[in-house]
């Protein structure tokens, strides 16, 4: 595999506890404009796998390079949407400055922030549509909203990759729809991997699929194969059995959605 | 109230309320750490292994309050690594450092010789018994405080919300979680002279739990806190003079009373 425009490079990565492997000779190359959705069942290892890519996560094995750089470098190129943020509900926090903290790097010593970095908050919130509600404190937001703020916090930096954790997990469906046409714009301007287990989401709006557990299944595409369902085992089980609409398995029909 | 007044002709009554003052100041802010960190039964630990640091300077013949500032440094940066390495035990280590610290205290000041009324000052708290010293001790530690939350107010608002994240962001969170360790441990040596060691924890969280309840962001919330303990410090200081109570407990009752009020008043407002 050419690695010209690579963004993100794992060959062989191996992780977890040596008599434990959650994460078993994973390869992955992530490619400007990629759309990648990762599914796979819970405790196949997708969490692991975002904490190695965030480099919270030594592998045991293998290599892991972000922009050609050691993942503790190179994962300031990557935007981090978390599912959960730590604190609670009521802690005091704007979401003005929620977005601010995605401007953090290193050592900042009374942080004040430029005209520059004012309008980069400022663009970040216009992107998510939360800029006439910048002074909220974060406990007021629904859940769609606090979404929103944690994948603008993200884009401040201007990532190359978008990284998101079950971004529509804690959301109702009118929300995922909006949520995901606003992946669809952010992807003309950088890859994006998400991690979900909703198929169903995953398989509509993604431009290709990769299923993990324990082993990771990618041909680039958005086709899952026998091949996938075989040695992903588990992987598309409700998949098949609840027959997701707009979802095409290629041996039982050849046509494609839109 | 005309008492009060009266009271405050004496170099010690003025000396008490302007160490409160300067101690709620440190407390308001660190506190809100403290409750947003979640990190009050680490407070305690390393308020009470402080004493341990006390009794030792009793013995050897220093400044207690520098043998406490010395062993609740030590001691948070021994309970930040206790936290970091084995997560799971946390508690137990927290609890056994909290006991270890003060029997270390209580052995050495047995072996001390003469008079030791004294130290019951450290537990309890006595704020008319100030020196023009330890104020001075107590304005450094509030400056320091009061700095170095200023110069990393945001790297210290990504970790409390938003730890993992933080780390993501490149922020160094083990070394300013340690240095917030470290103005947690300052600010309780600053403490304990004002309502004792073992009050410290309430005159920490009370405040900085009530202004959470009605601060909208947390600089909001710092001076609410801050302004809070001035106010219980300044009337709990009154109240005991005026009818002769100790004055810490007088201090921890007042603020106890307002979280009540305040949570009453939050759950009626809406």
């Amino acid at each position: 595999m050419q690695n010209s425009d690579s963004l993100l490079s794992i060959r062989h990565l191996t992780a977890g506890y040596e008599n434990d492997m959650i994460l078993d000779d994973v390869s992955l190359e992530i490619f400007a404009g990629d759309f990648i959705g990762l599914i796979g069942p819970n405790g196949g290892g997708k969490s692991t796998l975002l904490k190695v890519i965030l480099g919270l996560l030594p592998p045991l094995r293998g290599e892991i390079r972000v922009m050609g750089q050691d993942v503790r470098q190179g994962r300031k190129h990557i935007g981090y949407v978390p599912q959960f943020v730590e604190a609670d509900r009521a802690f005091p926090v704007s979401v003005w400055d929620t977005v601010r903290m995605g401007l953090l790097n290193g050592w900042r010593l009374f942080e004040r922030l430029s005209a520059a970095e004012t309008e980069r908050v400022q663009a970040a919130l216009e992107q998510v549509d939360m800029l006439p509600l910048r002074n909220k404190p974060m406990g007021e937001l629904s859940g769609g909203q606090r979404q929103r703020v944690f994948i603008a916090r993200a884009l401040v930096s201007d990532p190359k990759i978008l990284l998101l954790d079950e971004p529509t997990a804690s959301v109702d469906p009118n929300v995922t729809k909006d949520l995901y046409e606003l992946f669809r714009q952010l992807n003309q301007r950088m890859a994006i991997l998400l991690v979900s287990h909703d198929m169903m989401a995953v398989s509509s709006f993604t431009k290709t699929i990769a299923c993990l557990n324990r082993k990771l299944v990618y041909h680039n595409s958005k086709e899952l194969t026998a091949e996938m369902l075989d040695s992903v085992y588990g992987c598309p089980v409700d998949l098949i059995a609840h027959g997701v609409p707009h979802r095409v398995l290629p041996a039982h029909s050849e046509h494609s959605h839109g | 109230m005309d008492n009060f007044y009266q009271a405050l002709q004496f170099d010690f009554m003025r000396n008490a309320l302007l160490a409160g003052v300067l101690v709620s100041l440190a407390a308001g802010i660190v506190g809100v750490y403290v409750v947003l960190n979640r990190v009050t039964i680490l407070s305690g630990g390393i308020a009470h292994a402080a004493y341990g640091g006390v009794g030792m300077a009793y013995y050897f013949g220093f400044d207690p309050l520098l043998g406490g500032i010395i062993f609740s440094l030590l001691a948070s940066l021994l309970m930040t690594m206790v936290q970091r390495q084995a997560k799971q035990r946390t508690d137990m280590l927290i609890g056994v450092m909290w006991a270890v610290g003060m029997a270390v205290g209580i052995v050495f000041v047995d072996k001390s010789p003469g008079y030791k009324v004294d130290l019951m000052s450290y537990l309890f708290g006595s704020l008319l018994a100030v020196s023009p010293r330890e104020i001075l001790i107590i304005l450094i530690l509030d400056i320091i405080v009061l700095l170095t939350v200023f110069a990393l107010y945001r790297s210290l608002l990504a970790i409390s919300y938003d730890e993992t994240f933080a780390t993501v962001r490149g922020v160094p969170v083990q070394v300013i979680s340690l240095i917030l360790t470290a103005l947690i441990a300052l600010t309780v040596v600053m403490m304990m002279r004002v309502v004792g060691l073992i009050l410290v924890i309430a005159l920490l969280t009370l405040p900085a739990a009530i202004a959470n309840l009605f601060a909208r962001d947390m600089r909001q919330m710092m001076a609410l806190a801050s302004g809070l303990g001035v106010l219980f410090t300044v009337s709990g200081l009154w109240l005991s003079y005026s009818y002769n109570l100790t004055s810490g407990a007088t201090i921890i009752l007042v603020a106890a009373s307002v979280y009540l009020v305040a949570l009453l008043l939050k759950r009626w407002l809406r």
